[in-house]
């Protein structure tokens, strides 16, 4: 009997994503590559549309690193499906091999060696060996993923180095002047491609700064991600409500706008 | 009530105030000691212990009233002028400090003498008994002790501040000696490219043997750049090149280069390396994080008696590279290399051209240029 194990490849340097599908394709005949991504995007696309069993990402990639690769993932990651295994794969940095052995992810460092590799296989054969037997154990297993890859974002890795004060006022250029706008009158921040909007009370601004470089300068206590692309000031939310399908969304004071939560971010919303 | 904190600038030596005086405490006892011994060997060691006595009463009086006046009088010198080092340091001036010896070693020797007497049980003449002759000998002695323990104390106190700066100084340039030597040998990218290596071994030797080369080359011009001097345009872009090639083996079709060099300005000199930091900025802000790549230029031409060298690329853009940490150092760096060996001849400057990207410009004296190294 035949059980092929599906697998992606998201790495941007092509040599280094043809060695490790050589080295896989050795170590284990049984794997199918089902997909190759040259960058975060690609991955997160060709994850959702092929659902493999285990994904390889490479840390830094174009667009998306690897970790918010594997987060959109998670995000958009169909109930009921089982998440993929996840493993890292990272040329050098010290502060993330501390990151992923604290979040007990598994990792495998550049230049790929096989005595290392073959460990990794191992261990996932035993892993997707264990998870074949209980019929339905998706949803344990999408929550660990995601309680690992938040701990993971949480210690800051792969964000750029944090400004040492909170940010307080943002400057937006409109046309020839620049309007200052105080970070505490936001309400919330959405990532628009390249920009991010900024929503107050009663305007709303774009800023030529993306998020992911946005975050790091605001004060983490003042400013929840609540999604990908949003990021709320906490004081603004007047409450949160989960409909029927168990999905929460925001209201907030001061605007009639409606914020979805995403299950990344859902734990942030318990109730006493 | 104190309305605003004492502050005390932090200049390396001075420490808290009370260690520092305890240390100066310490000195005046030696010093009371030395003296002390001094007198009494002078008197053929009759009454010893009488002698030190007041050695010790009138100098460690004379001791805290100098040195308690002199911290005293700085913290308020301070408070009032918050910007002055000297009296942040505890020095307040000359003319302060004159005061603080004529006062504290007159009250020192007066009440040091009633101490002495009232420690022994002696009675001792006190100076408004005493001739005009005497006053004065004691005068004399007691200010010329003061000034020269005064002197000596000052003298130290500069001797370590200085120490202090020169240590502060040395821990500084080590610093960015290190942070200037890991951004040139960033090591993610030092070990993709042997990652990049190992695999074309396999693949490819001939290619791998050129690769490996280009990483000696780059590593060889790296690590001797660090110190000064300078070579030619020719070899800045035959490392350039070097360093590219290397980056495109991981790269691939998504970095473009372009390398222009007109001949009659290849022998021109400049530091070395100077342009590499502006090279890496471009490709790992510019272009890495953009997906779809792109074109990074670097040319040398010639303005009317003006070198221009400029590296720009059509990437992801000023906005999103001006806001992370390591373009800041990069360009620091390049700033501060062209600052100490042209001074402010030499500029640099950043712009946003209308296509895209971001392009950085060197303009170098061509005098300067044409001088060999430095």
């Amino acid at each position: 009997m035949s059980t092929t194990i599906t697998a992606l490849i998201a790495e941007d340097e092509l040599l280094l994503a043809e060695h490790l599908r050589a080295e896989l394709a050795a170590l284990w005949p049984e794997l199918e590559i089902v997909a190759m991504a040259a960058h975060g995007q690609a991955a997160v696309d060709a994850a959702l549309a092929k659902r493999p069993q285990v994904c390889f990402l490479d840390i830094r990639m174009p667009g998306l690193s690897g970790l918010e690769a594997a987060a959109a993932m998670a995000e958009d990651w169909p109930e009921g499906a089982p998440f993929p295994l996840l493993v890292f794969v990272t040329a050098y940095d010290q502060y993330a091999l501390q990151a992923f052995e604290h979040a007990a992810v598994d990792y495998v460092l550049k230049p790929v060696q096989r005595e290392r590799l073959a460990q990794t296989v191992q261990r996932l054969r035993q892993a997707l060996g264990g998870r074949a037997a209980p019929a339905d154990d998706t949803a344990p297993a999408l929550a660990h993923a995601m309680a690992q890859l938040r701990a993971l974002l949480g210690s800051g890795m792969g964000a750029p180095a944090p400004a040492a004060p909170p940010l307080r006022l943002l400057q937006v250029s409109v046309g020839n002047t620049i309007q200052m706008v105080p970070v505490s009158e936001v309400l919330y921040f959405e990532a628009a491609d390249k920009y991010v909007r900024v929503i107050t009370a009663g305007k709303e601004h774009l800023v030529r700064i993306s998020l992911r470089e946005l975050l790091p300068q605001l004060d983490a206590g003042l400013f929840w991600q609540v999604h990908r692309s949003v990021v709320v000031r906490a004081d603004a939310i007047a409450k949160a409500v989960r409909d029927e399908a168990g999905k929460l969304s925001l209201q907030l004071h001061g605007s009639t706008d409606r914020l979805a939560v995403s299950r990344m971010y859902a734990h942030l919303f318990k109730g006493l | 009530m104190h309305t605003t904190p004492p502050r005390f600038a932090g200049h390396a030596h001075s420490g808290p105030v009370c260690q520092r005086l305890l240390r100066h405490a310490a000195h005046a006892a030696a010093l009371c000691l030395m003296l002390g011994l001094l007198l009494a060997a002078m008197a053929g060691w009759r009454h010893t212990g009488a002698k030190l006595a007041y050695s010790f009463a009138i100098g460690m009086q004379c001791w805290l009233y100098i040195d308690g006046g002199r911290a005293l009088i700085a913290r308020l010198l301070h408070r009032r002028y918050p910007d002055d080092g000297e009296c942040a340091n505890g020095w307040p001036g000359w003319a302060w400090m004159a005061f603080c010896v004529l006062l504290g070693a007159a009250l020192g020797y007066t009440l040091g003498v009633l101490l002495g007497d009232w420690l022994t049980g002696q009675r001792s003449i006190y100076w408004w008994e005493a001739s005009w002759g005497s006053i004065a000998s004691t005068a004399i002695f007691t200010l010329t002790m003061a000034s020269l323990t005064t002197g000596y104390f000052y003298t130290r106190g500069r001797l370590l501040a200085a120490q202090a700066q020169a240590e502060q100084a040395r821990r500084v340039a080590a610093e960015t000696q290190l942070k200037l030597l890991e951004t040139q040998l960033e090591p993610h990218m030092l070990f993709n490219t042997l990652a990049n290596l190992r695999v074309l071994i396999g693949l490819d030797p001939a290619r791998a043997q050129a690769m490996l080369d280009q990483l000696i080359a780059f590593l060889r011009a790296t690590l001797s750049a660090s110190r000064s001097g300078s070579h030619s345009l020719k070899d800045e872009f035959a490392r350039l090149s070097d360093y590219l090639q290397l980056m495109q083996v991981r790269m691939g079709a998504r970095l473009q280069t372009e390398l222009t060099l007109p001949a009659e300005l290849q022998a021109l000199q400049i530091p070395p390396l100077l342009l590499q930091p502006l090279v890496e900025n471009a490709i790992k802000h510019g272009l890495e994080p953009h997906i779809e790549g792109g074109h990074l230029r670097v040319s040398a031409a010639l303005r009317g008696q003006v070198l221009l060298l400029s590296v720009s690329d059509d990437g992801a853009g000023l906005d999103a590279a001006g806001t992370t940490t390591g373009t800041r150092f990069g360009l620091q760096q390049v700033r501060e290399r062209l600052l100490a060996r042209y001074g402010q001849q030499a500029g640099l400057s950043i712009s946003a051209p209308e296509a895209g990207g971001c392009r950085v410009e060197i303009s170098i004296p061509l005098r300067e240029a044409q001088a060999p190294s430095a």
